[in-house]
């Protein structure tokens, strides 16, 4: 499709804008808030950019206090709650589980891929029949469980059910199907073990799903907040959307700290998107093509 | 390793075993199983993660939902739990909000994504990547900070959405803390949050639409818009119906935003099955009733999803 006439293309970018604009204003208002001078914070109409920048060079007698009140937030932040603590539980956990989910993931896609046994299609079915069942169905079993092997307030109840997420086999296997066969009986042939065969020739193939699920994954453990709200009650084990939400509770008024919070969460997470866009846009559309 | 001779042995016996008698078919089917152990072996670890974490817990929660759960045992009290959610006045309500909500997000959600595809498609590839990363960005950050935000978005005194409102002579309200309002809040921010995974699947199905189609459609006199309306959204379809699937199981278990902003009040006016869910269970600790509750949530989102692909395949046959 082609525009041709130039006002409508105007038309185009300009409803493009605004909706880029909608779109990424909560996230402008995390970080403009967060460097929001104090007295500015909750100004009526809004103030729409960081007012130390304006009072920096209107004010300039002023500028350690400025500079100072600006920053304030995240001074809060650090110096009175458990930030570092979150941010580094939230960073760890989303690390194990993400390794772990390419290894175990890879592996067993690749026998459901490749390998001709019997009992392959009842799990294949097992797999994809799970994959259909809202998380919030084993919420209850799963809280006993972790109750009852005293696994309750320990980062252990977060990494094993999330190990045991089932998306990531199906994504490997999927992939794996357009490995050639011939190549691994190649190996076969050569004399090279089982084991590695899948390290030496399989893994290296695999590698843009691997890309893909692992960014999927880490994203999915940093932003999981209903189920560490609930095995979670011990602030110094708390992950970052756990801590921001007893920030909230505990200190409703505080927009400032709140928002300088909320942008500690952020960054990783933008840092990681920008970092890996193509890989996102892959992942989403690899899901979405039906065979 | 096993030698060419047993191989052929065995396409033998597979060949033949409708006429084996079962003692033997027995023998082979465990013959294969050992000689393909390796792949039992690279199953194994997930395997026993999948079963102690996902397949035990599933099952569990559809016999929990038959029980009353008590720290000291359970007794089965059969359909008394599923009983109760009919009967319950909070069940209703949480059911009549969610479908509202799904309702009006739903249809809106996979909409805007078409439209924006539509107006990014033709653009060229750097205006495409910065939209769509621009559509996608927030896709990718905690719904808990998206939530906050929006909290101030609807604050009564100096949010933004009274002040905008304030041009067009809206008197300023306290969107979240009214019962008449609160609901409509939280679905007009779900539709305001932009489709990005929409856009970007949209986006990949038009790019496989061959331009010879357009051109042809071109020659015969056909407008853009009717080329639109005739090419592209008719083979958008498998992509509009996978969206609406998702966009659909979403919206059933819409949660979080609720929990952080409103927490399902004032009264029950914004409680959704989900929010209800999670109270039932690690408020009031039933969670024999919450199991039912669950079990209900995923009948419902099995009807839709069943409808859904029944459209599917009539559509496909027209």
């Amino acid at each position: 499709m082609q525009i041709k006439h130039s006002p409508m293309k105007w038309l185009t970018y300009f409803v493009l804008f605004v909706w880029a604009i909608i779109s990424l204003l909560p996230l402008y208002w995390v970080f403009s808030t967060a460097l929001q001078l104090p007295n500015y914070v909750e100004a009526d109409p809004p103030k729409l950019i960081p007012m130390g920048i304006v009072e920096f060079f209107t004010h300039p007698e002023n500028r350690s206090l400025i500079l100072h009140d600006t920053f304030a937030g995240f001074q809060q932040l650090f110096q009175s709650t458990n930030i570092w603590r979150w941010f580094f539980n939230s960073a760890y956990i989303a690390v194990v589980v993400t390794v772990g989910i390419l290894v175990l993931d890879t592996m067993a896609g690749y026998a459901l891929a490749k390998k001709e046994f019997p009992g392959r299609k009842l799990f294949f079915w097992l797999i994809v029949g799970t994959m259909m069942i809202p998380g919030q169905i084993t919420l209850v079993p799963l809280f006993i469980m972790v109750q009852n092997l005293g696994l309750m307030n320990t980062h252990w109840a977060l990494i094993l059910p999330d190990l045991s997420m089932v998306f990531g086999v199906f994504l490997m296997r999927q992939y794996m199907l357009s490995i050639p066969s011939d190549l691994l009986e190649a190996a076969k042939i050569d004399g090279a073990s089982e084991w590695k065969t899948f390290w030496t020739i399989v893994v290296p193939l695999a590698k843009p799903a691997l890309a893909t699920l692992g960014i999927f994954t880490f994203m999915n453990v940093w932003n999981s907040f209903l189920w560490p709200i609930i095995v979670l009650n011990d602030a110094d084990l708390y992950t970052l959307p756990v801590g921001l939400k007893t920030l909230q509770d505990q200190n409703l008024a505080i927009f400032k700290l709140l928002m300088s919070g909320a942008a500690v969460a952020a960054v990783p997470m933008i840092v990681v998107f920008v970092a890996f866009q193509r890989h996102f846009i892959k992942g989403l559309t690899l899901g979405g093509v039906k065979e | 390793m096993s030698s060419p001779q047993a191989t052929e042995e065995l396409t033998k016996t597979q060949l033949d075993a409708k006429a084996t008698p079962p003692a033997i078919r027995r023998k082979s089917l465990l013959r294969e199983m050992w000689k393909q152990r390796a792949a039992y072996l690279f199953l194994l670890p997930k395997g026993i993660l999948f079963t102690a974490f996902v397949l035990i817990p599933v099952i569990w929660a559809f016999v929990l939902a038959f029980q009353e759960y008590g720290v000291f045992g359970s007794e089965w009290v059969g359909f008394k739990n599923f009983k109760s959610v009919a009967d319950s006045e909070a069940f209703r309500t949480a059911l009549w909000n969610t479908l509202k909500y799904t309702v009006v997000t739903v249809p809106l959600q996979v909409l805007i994504a078409l439209v924006l595809a539509t107006l990014i498609s033709p653009l060229g590839r750097r205006a495409q990547s910065f939209f769509r990363g621009a559509f996608y960005l927030p896709t990718v950050t905690s719904m808990v900070i998206i939530a906050m935000v929006w909290r101030w978005v609807y604050n009564y005194r100096y949010g933004l959405f009274n002040y905008v409102l304030g041009f067009l002579g809206v008197p300023a309200q306290d969107w979240l803390n009214q019962s008449n309002t609160a609901l409509w809040a939280l679905i007009i921010m779900s539709v305001l949050i932009p489709p990005g995974v929409g856009v970007i699947m949209y986006l990949a199905a038009m790019d496989s639409i061959p331009d010879s189609l357009y051109e042809a459609a071109k020659i015969d006199g056909a407008s853009e818009v009717q080329r639109w309306w005739r090419i592209t959204v008719p083979l958008l379809k498998p992509t509009t119906l996978y969206l609406t699937m998702l966009s659909l199981i979403g919206s059933f278990q819409v949660f979080t935003q609720i929990l952080l902003m409103t927490g399902g009040g004032p009264g029950h006016a914004t409680e959704t099955l989900v929010s209800l869910i999670y109270k039932t269970a690690f408020r009031d600790l039933e969670f024999g009733l919450a199991s039912a509750q669950a079990i209900v949530l995923f009948v419902i989102t099995l009807i839709f999803g069943i409808a859904q692909y029944w459209l599917m395949y009539r559509k496909a046959e027209d």
